[in-house]
């Protein structure tokens, strides 16, 4: 009996794992080099994409339940930070809170019914519920309606979440949210939440049956994925100084929370910081360089992008990293595969 | 009451051509479990070949959708070949963000080549008619369209129902081993179906440039009516999708009447909701 | 005035629209036995233990478990109470490892990871899948999803074990090693209920064999006592083989 059991040799998750900590350490100290403003930019909108995604991966990476309604959370997010410095005075934590918590309540009071849908019948009403709201806001009036919502100029500081002159405050407020969300993610996943919410992904009668609560479970974990969605929305306001339906309630905005997960790696810790990595850069520097070649030029190449990397590598790019793993590896897999085939 | 009737017959023409777009949309989705999430941009194109026959040929959209239904019963075939097939097995996500790709880049396509401008053709055979019964006023090129939708559907139905072809497509529905085992080919069933469903909507954007403006924009919002259409309707059944574009097309209107144009999509995807919480596979799904 | 069962069927009836897939089934597992559930193909056993699971909800009876009735109560609730079953159509949580499922299963009843990481190996080392730790679970070949359904269920320390058809597919020599670790369980304390097709596998362990046949129970009783229930034998085997059988049990010679 050949006794494999545990190869102390080096994992592709081990090497993941040392590089994502490199990443952690290096990040804080970018603005030192990147004085550049639109380089500081576009970090920024990696971080904040990066935390975008990471929030919808707890519900439909890990938990299995795809959903196309994550810009409504983000909106509201937004909403509840930008009517607080723009109705009501210049501090927006208040509103932040107040938007984190009624977006988890609007979580839980959709999602119920919802999870009683199955495969494309949920989809489809995630899609519905993004542009009800999305024309909900747009007559509403209070909220500002189609005009949205301007900021107008207020005092800078941490108490208003608003610098005037440089974006590295700003850098350092999206890294704090990054890594608070990525912190909650990590908890989740490696304590008794995580892997019940992997179970019902992968089969919830089968986690029913060893004792999974699994509306219990859902119902958590989208209520915990839309108050992330909320935090980021939130902080997008504050940096953009601006807000109205189109820009964070609409499907547009419910997809890049997608696309940007699925093009990392769905359901892994580090697939939303890769795919942010790489689709905002393409995204920013392709209209950058070819925006002005009449409209669409960027978008066209993103679309035909999606199209091969969705086909041909559905895990994403940590998928590709365990492809390579397999096949650099697969001499050492031999042994232990043959030592198996004695008993079924 | 009159005017009710008026609000209830433009409904009733309107949703017969969502109708229509949904009736392929559901064959596609019926056969391989697959949401085409460019349909809406396969319309669009097919009315930007019927808007530009018009003005550089002065071709009538009636003729056009001769041509607009071949050229996109030809893109959906190419659609599957390049891209659906190698998503096929795969879990739904691909084959939905896949075609969310094609969508994307159909539609900044069109932006690039066309500009966003609106276009509206003048002069066509339909044109600016209208139909009067009594008080009611029915606009010709709406009522054209609504008829041909009917037919279509109709066409659609005879044949997945009454043809050796049409059983051979639900064959491969139900259970594509199964019918690979009779001896269908049914890689070839999923390549005529995509381009059957392509051909649907192809013809109904043929027709629509008599009455509607052609934008890159226009596909969008249909695009998410078929797709409500068709769950409304209840996975694989055309009269559900039939069904379902009716009562679409009446609440899209009776909303937009009585409450505000505004509410008109917020009734409609209401609706979708009340009735899937009610009949979580729809009105026929099984 | 026996003792109070640990399950106790009573009258138990299961529709699909107008087919009786139940019928007023009644039976008791004691605590600490091993209860043998057999019958011919479509007898229902499948559709009991889906009863008793919580994955369906029975059209009429009672189902008590350890003192509290348990009928229609949801499949989780059910698990947590103690009653664990494993499915006769393996359902590996595929893309999850061999120690993750059954982590999985240990998770219910263990308060901290460590605890819940030391009863995951155990379990898998009982059901000898401590080659398979790392592989995806939905790698496997079947015979290690099925040790994988058992350790999974095993996990959860249930009161009750409810198995469904674990050997099928085993040779002879597996099958002695599997009675071996029943029998192991039982010692442990753990009550057992199995459906099973291999007698050579159920009948040497069991205290009790309960028959169904058409949804109906025809006979509950010791192993010796079952095999040579007529009733039994004509569900199995047929009338003529049932008539054959008589005489050579009354001492006369075959006619």
């Amino acid at each position: 009996m050949v006794k494999q059991l545990t190869r102390k040799t080096f994992k592709i998750k081990d090497g993941v794992w040392i590089a994502f900590l490199i990443i952690l350490v290096i990040l804080p100290l970018i603005p030192a080099v990147a004085a550049n403003s639109f380089r500081m930019h576009v970090m920024i909108l990696i971080l904040l994409f990066a935390s975008m995604a990471q929030a919808w991966n707890i519900i439909s990476g890990y938990c299995g339940q795809v959903s196309f309604g994550h810009s409504v959370f983000f909106g509201i997010g937004a909403y509840g930070a930008g009517m607080a410095v723009v109705k009501y005075g210049d501090t927006p934590w208040p509103g932040i809170l107040i938007g984190l918590i009624i977006a988890a309540l609007v979580a839980i009071i959709i999602s119920y019914p919802c999870f009683k849908l199955s495969g494309h019948y949920f989809a489809i009403a995630t899609f519905a519920i993004v542009e009800i709201f999305n024309r909900g806001f747009l007559v509403w009036d209070w909220i500002g309606g189609a005009l949205g919502l301007d900021y107008p100029i207020i005092n800078e500081g941490l108490k208003n979440i608003m610098w005037h002159n440089s974006k590295t405050s700003y850098y350092y407020c999206a890294l704090v949210i990054f890594t608070f969300i990525f912190g909650v993610v990590r908890w989740l996943e490696s304590h008794r939440f995580g892997y019940y919410m992997r179970a019902i992904r992968e089969g919830q009668e089968t986690a029913e049956s060893l004792g999974v609560n699994s509306t219990n479970i859902k119902l958590t974990a989208m209520a915990i994925s839309a108050a992330m969605a909320a935090l980021c929305g939130a902080f997008f306001v504050q940096y953009n100084l601006r807000v109205d339906p189109p820009m964070v309630m609409s499907l547009d905005t419910s997809m890049k929370f997608v696309l940007v997960t699925i093009l990392g790696g769905s359901g892994t810790l580090a697939g939303p910081l890769l795919g942010a990595a790489v689709l905002v850069p393409l995204q920013e520097y392709t209209r950058a360089f070819w925006g002005g070649l009449g409209g669409g030029v960027d978008l066209m190449i993103f679309g035909l992008l999606i199209i091969i990397i969705v086909v041909k590598q559905p895990a994403g790019i940590i998928g590709i990293f365990n492809y390579i793993g397999k096949c650099f590896f697969r001499q050492k897999e031999t042994g232990e595969r043959y030592a198996s085939h004695g008993t079924p | 009451m009159e005017i009710l009737i008026q609000v209830l017959i433009d409904g009733m023409l309107n949703g017969m051509v969502y109708a229509l777009v949904a009736a392929g949309l559901c064959l596609i989705w019926g056969v391989m479990d697959v949401i085409n999430f460019a349909h809406g941009e396969y319309l669009m194109v097919a009315m930007y070949v019927s808007y530009w026959l018009g003005f550089l040929a002065k071709v009538d959209p009636l003729i056009s959708i001769i041509a607009s239904g071949v050229f996109i019963f030809i893109v959906g075939v190419l659609t599957y070949k390049l891209i659906i097939r190698y998503t096929i097995g795969k879990p739904g996500l691909v084959a939905l963000l896949a075609t969310f790709g094609l969508a994307m880049f159909l539609k900044n396509f069109c932006m690039n080549r066309f500009t966003p401008n609106f276009r509206i053709l003048s002069d066509t055979w339909l044109g600016d008619k209208t139909f009067h019964v009594g008080n009611l006023i029915l606009p010709v090129p709406q009522l054209v369209a609504g008829i041909l939708a009917l037919v279509v559907i109709g066409l659609i139905y005879v044949l997945i129902n009454t043809t050796r072809f049409g059983w051979a497509i639900q064959a491969t529905a139900m259970d594509r081993e199964a019918a690979e085992l009779m001896g269908i080919n049914t890689d070839r069933i999923y390549v005529l179906v995509f381009g059957i469903g392509g051909a649907c909507v192809g013809i109904a954007g043929g027709i629509m440039p008599s009455y509607l403006a052609v934008h890159p924009e226009v596909g969008s919002m249909f695009g998410l009516i078929a797709f409500i259409c068709v769950a409304m309707g209840g996975f694989g059944s055309i009269s559900g999708a039939f069904l379902a574009g009716l009562l679409v097309g009446i609440v899209e209107a009776l909303a937009g009447f009585y409450i505000a144009p505004v509410f008109k999509y917020i009734a409609v995807f209401s609706l979708y909701l009340a009735v899937v919480f009610l009949r979580p596979k729809g009105i026929f799904g099984w | 005035m026996h003792p109070m069962a640990l399950l106790d069927v009573c009258e138990v009836t299961m529709k699909f629209g107008e087919l009786i897939a139940n019928d007023r089934v009644s039976f008791t597992v004691e605590a600490g036995s091993i209860v043998g559930l057999i019958g011919p193909n479509g007898a229902g056993k499948t559709t009991l233990f889906n009863c008793i699971s919580g994955l369906y909800k029975p059209a009429s009876g009672t189902i008590i478990f350890d003192g509290d009735d348990i009928t229609g109560h949801k499949p989780y609730e059910i698990a947590r109470r103690g009653a664990v079953r494993t499915f006769q159509v393996v359902h590996p949580l595929k893309d999850m490892t061999v120690f993750d499922n059954v982590l999985v299963g240990a998770l219910l009843k263990c308060r901290d990871r460590q605890e819940a990481f030391e009863r995951a190996t155990e379990c898998i080392y009982l059901c000898k899948l401590e080659h398979f730790q790392n592989r995806a679970a939905g790698d496997l070949p079947i015979g290690g999803k099925k040790r994988l359904e058992m350790a999974r269920a095993l996990a959860t320390r249930p009161k009750l074990l409810m198995l469904d058809e674990v050997m099928a597919g085993l040779t002879s020599t597996e099958i002695k090693a599997f009675i071996d670790v029943i029998r192991n369980l039982k010692k442990s304390g753990i009550t057992m209920m199995i459906v099973e097709h291999v007698m050579e596998g159920i009948m040497p362990i069991a205290d009790k064999v309960v028959v169904l046949d058409g949804g109906v129970k025809i006979a509950e009783d010791t192993p010796e006592k079952i095999i040579n229930n007529e009733r039994v034998i004509e569900a199995y085997l047929g009338a003529k083989y049932s008539q054959r059988f008589k005489p050579r049990k009354d001492g006369e010679p075959l006619g």
